[in-house]
C-alpha cells in the first residue's frame, strides 16, 4: 500500500513536470465525461426536486406510477431468482461437463447481447401472442396469457440478462481446486454435500455480482417490455413505460420524479457491485 | 457416389463417438440431468424465439419481405440507424480511448467516483436518457435559448438522437480498454522513449498495437449497441416517419400499424446484422489469439 502511494506520488510529480500534453489530455477526458454524463443526471435531479421534495414524493406514490415501480421490481425481482438459479447451473454444466455441441451452446450464451432489445420483444410476441398457435393454446388450456402481462415482462427480462450470472460465475468456477472435492469426497460427504459446502460458498460473490448486474439492467429496459407488455396501467405498465407515457403527455414534473427513482436504484445496484468486486480483488491479494 | 460414401461414414464416426460418450457415462445421471436442463433452458429461452422470428418473417414467402422493405421510408430509416452508428463509433473510439487512458495513467481529486458513474448508462432506461436530453434541449430546456440563437435544432432532430445513442453505448468501448491498459506494461513505452521517440511515435508505434484488439471488440460492441437502441431515440426523436425513424423505430410503427411482415422482417435484418457483426469479431479474436 505504501509502495502504491510513493508509486502514484512520483506519477503525479511527473504529470507536473509535463503540464500542457498531459493535462489537455486529463481536461479533453473529463470535459467529455461531464458533457455526457454528469450534466444529463444532474438536470434530472434537479427538475424532479425543484418543486420540493413533498411534491417529488407525491408525484411517485400517484397510483399509477407506485403500482408501475412495484411491477419493474417485482419481475426483475423473480428474473433475478430464476437467472441465478440457471444461470449458476449453466456455467457449472459449461465447466465441469464434456458433452457433444458443448462449444455451440457456449457461444449461444452471448447471442442476447447481440440482439437488440426491440428485436427480442418482436421475438417473443411471435411466439407466445394471442393469435399465434402458442400463445392461443396457452390461453384456452390454461388462461395463462404471456404477451400483455407480468410473464411476458419476465420473459423478456430473462432472455437479455442470461449472460451476466453464467458470464460471471463461470471464471471463478474454471479456477476452483478440484483437490478439495476430492478431499470432501474420500471423507465421506455426498454430491449435494461437496456442492453445498466446498463449492457454493467461493461462488457467492460472482453469483451476487452477476444478479446485481442482471438486476440493475432489468430496472430499465423499455425496447422489449414496451412490445411485450404494452402499456396497460395497473397490469403491465413497467416504470419505464411509464416515464415514457409521462414524457408524451408532458407531466414533466411525474416523468422526472419516477425518473429520479429508477436513477437512484440502478445507482446503488451498480455501486454495490462495484465495491463487493474491489472487496474480492483485495481478499485475493490477502490471500497471496 | 463418393459423396454420399464419405457423409455417409462420417455420420457412423459421429455417431459412434456419441456412443462412446454414452458409454463413458452411464449410471452418471445427474450429469446427465443436469446438461439435459441446460440444454433445454437455452433452446427454451433463446433459440425458439429466435427460429420464430425467422418464421415469422417467412410466413408469406420471400416475396412479402421484398416488397415490405422495398420502400423509401424504410430505407431512409435504415441508412438513418447505420449513419447514425457509424458517427457515434468514431467519437466514442477516439473519447473512449482518451478517457481509458486517464482513468489508467492519472490520478486526481474525484476519480473513483466519475470511474462509478462511467457505467451508469448501462443501467439508466434508454427512457430516461432520452429524457434528459429533452430536459437540456427540448421547448422549454435549459439550454434552448443557447440552441435557438446557434440556429440548431437537437430535439426531434438527428443531432439529438446522435447525443442519445452516444449517451447509451458510453461504457463499451472505456470498459473493454481499461483492463487492457492496465495490463500494458509501460516499460516498453519507457524503451521507446529512451531510444529517442517523442510522445506521439510511442503511442502510435507502441502502445497502439497493445490496444487494438481491445478497441476492435469494444468498437463492435458500441456498434451492436447503437445499432439496436430505441427508447432513448424514441423519446428524443420522436420517431417521425421519412424524417427522424430509424431502424428500431419503424419497426415499432409498423408493429402499431399492424404491417407484421414488414416488422418481422426489419427486425430479421437488424437482428442478423448485430449478430453478425459480434460473431464475427469474436470470431476474428479468438483466430488471433
Amino acid at each position: 500500500m505504501n509502495l502504491q502511494t510513493t508509486i502514484t506520488q512520483t506519477n503525479n510529480k511527473q504529470s507536473r513536470t509535463l503540464p500542457w500534453g498531459q493535462l489537455g489530455i486529463r481536461s479533453l477526458a473529463l470535459g467529455y465525461l461531464t458533457l455526457m454524463l454528469i450534466i444529463p443526471l444532474l438536470i434530472i435531479l434537479q427538475d424532479g426536486l425543484r418543486e420540493g421534495f413533498v411534491e417529488f414524493w407525491r408525484q411517485v406514490t400517484l397510483p399509477t406510477a407506485w403500482h408501475a415501480l412495484k411491477l419493474t421490481l417485482w419481475t426483475s425481482a423473480l428474473m433475478t431468482v430464476i437467472n441465478i438459479m440457471m444461470g449458476t447451473l449453466t456455467a457449472f454444466v459449461l465447466v465441469r461437463y464434456e458433452f457433444p455441441g458443448k462449444t455451440i451452446l457456449n457461444g449461444i450464451i452471448d447471442l442476447p447481447l447481440a440482439i437488440p432489445t426491440l428485436v427480442t420483444g418482436v421475438m417473443l410476441v411471435i411466439l407466445f401472442g394471442p393469435q399465434e398457435v402458442l400463445g392461443s393454446w396457452l390461453k384456452e388450456q390454461f388462461d395463462f396469457s404471456v404477451i400483455y402481462a407480468p410473464p411476458g415482462i419476465i420473459l423478456a427480462l430473462l432472455f437479455l440478462t442470461f449472460p451476466f450470472v453464467v458470464r460471471s460465475v463461470q471464471p471463478v468456477l474454471m479456477e476452483l481446486d478440484l483437490a478439495q472435492e476430492r478431499a470432501a469426497a474420500t471423507l465421506g460427504a455426498g454430491g449435494w454435500t461437496i456442492f453445498r459446502r466446498i463449492i457454493l460458498p467461493p461462488l457467492t460473490l460472482p453469483v451476487v455480482t452477476g444478479a446485481l448486474l442482471s438486476f440493475a439492467r432489468a430496472i430499465g429496459e423499455f425496447g422489449s417490455i414496451v412490445i411485450v407488455a404494452g402499456n396497460i396501467p395497473f397490469l403491465s405498465q413497467t416504470a419505464a413505460v411509464y416515464v415514457f407515457g409521462e414524457v408524451e403527455s408532458e407531466n414533466r414534473l411525474g416523468a422526472s420524479a419516477v425518473s429520479i427513482v429508477m436513477v437512484a436504484i440502478a445507482y446503488s445496484l451498480l455501486m454495490l457491485a462495484d465495491y463487493l468486486r474491489k472487496r474480492s480483488k483485495s481478499s485475493k491479494r490477502e490471500l497471496t | 457416389m463418393s459423396v454420399t460414401i464419405s457423409s455417409h461414414t462420417t455420420q457412423t464416426k459421429e455417431q459412434s463417438s456419441l456412443l462412446t460418450w454414452i458409454d463413458k457415462n452411464k449410471g452418471k445421471w445427474t450429469s446427465w440431468i443436469l446438461i439435459a436442463i441446460v440444454v433445454f433452458y437455452v433452446t427454451f429461452l433463446i433459440l425458439t424465439p429466435i427460429t420464430a422470428l425467422a418464421f415469422g418473417a417467412f410466413e408469406k414467402g420471400i416475396g412479402e419481405i421484398i416488397s415490405s422493405l422495398n420502400q423509401p421510408d424504410v430505407f431512409l430509416a435504415f441508412w438513418n440507424t447505420l449513419w447514425i452508428s457509424l458517427v457515434v463509433v468514431t467519437i466514442h473510439a477516439i473519447f473512449g480511448t482518451l478517457v481509458a487512458w486517464v482513468f489508467v495513467r492519472h490520478r486526481f481529486p474525484g476519480r473513483n467516483l466519475i470511474n462509478g458513474l462511467v457505467d451508469m448508462p448501462f443501467a439508466v432506461s434508454p427512457v430516461v436518457a432520452g429524457y434528459m436530453l429533452l430536459l437540456l434541449f427540448g421547448r422549454n430546456g435549459i439550454l434552448a435559448p443557447v440552441i435557438e440563437q446557434l440556429g440548431i435544432q437537437v430535439a426531434f432532430a438527428m443531432p439529438g438522437m446522435l447525443l442519445a445513442t452516444m449517451f447509451v453505448t458510453l461504457p463499451f468501448m472505456i470498459r473493454e480498454l481499461i483492463p487492457v491498459l492496465e495490463a500494458f506494461d509501460t516499460r516498453q513505452e519507457k524503451a521507446a522513449a529512451t531510444l529517442g521517440a517523442n510522445g506521439w511515435q510511442t503511442f502510435w508505434r507502441v502502445t497502439f498495437p497493445a490496444l487494438r484488439w481491445g478497441m476492435i471488440y469494444g468498437i463492435t460492441l458500441t456498434f451492436a449497441r447503437a445499432l439496436g437502441e430505441f427508447g432513448a431515440v424514441l423519446v428524443i426523436g420522436g420517431g417521425v416517419q421519412g424524417r427522424t425513424e430509424t431502424a428500431t423505430l419503424f419497426i415499432y410503427r409498423a408493429l402499431e400499424e399492424r404491417q407484421y411482415i414488414g416488422a418481422y422482417s426489419a427486425a430479421l435484418v437488424l437482428g442478423l446484422f448485430s449478430l453478425i457483426l459480434v460473431l464475427g469479431s469474436d470470431w476474428l479474436r479468438r483466430r488471433k489469439h
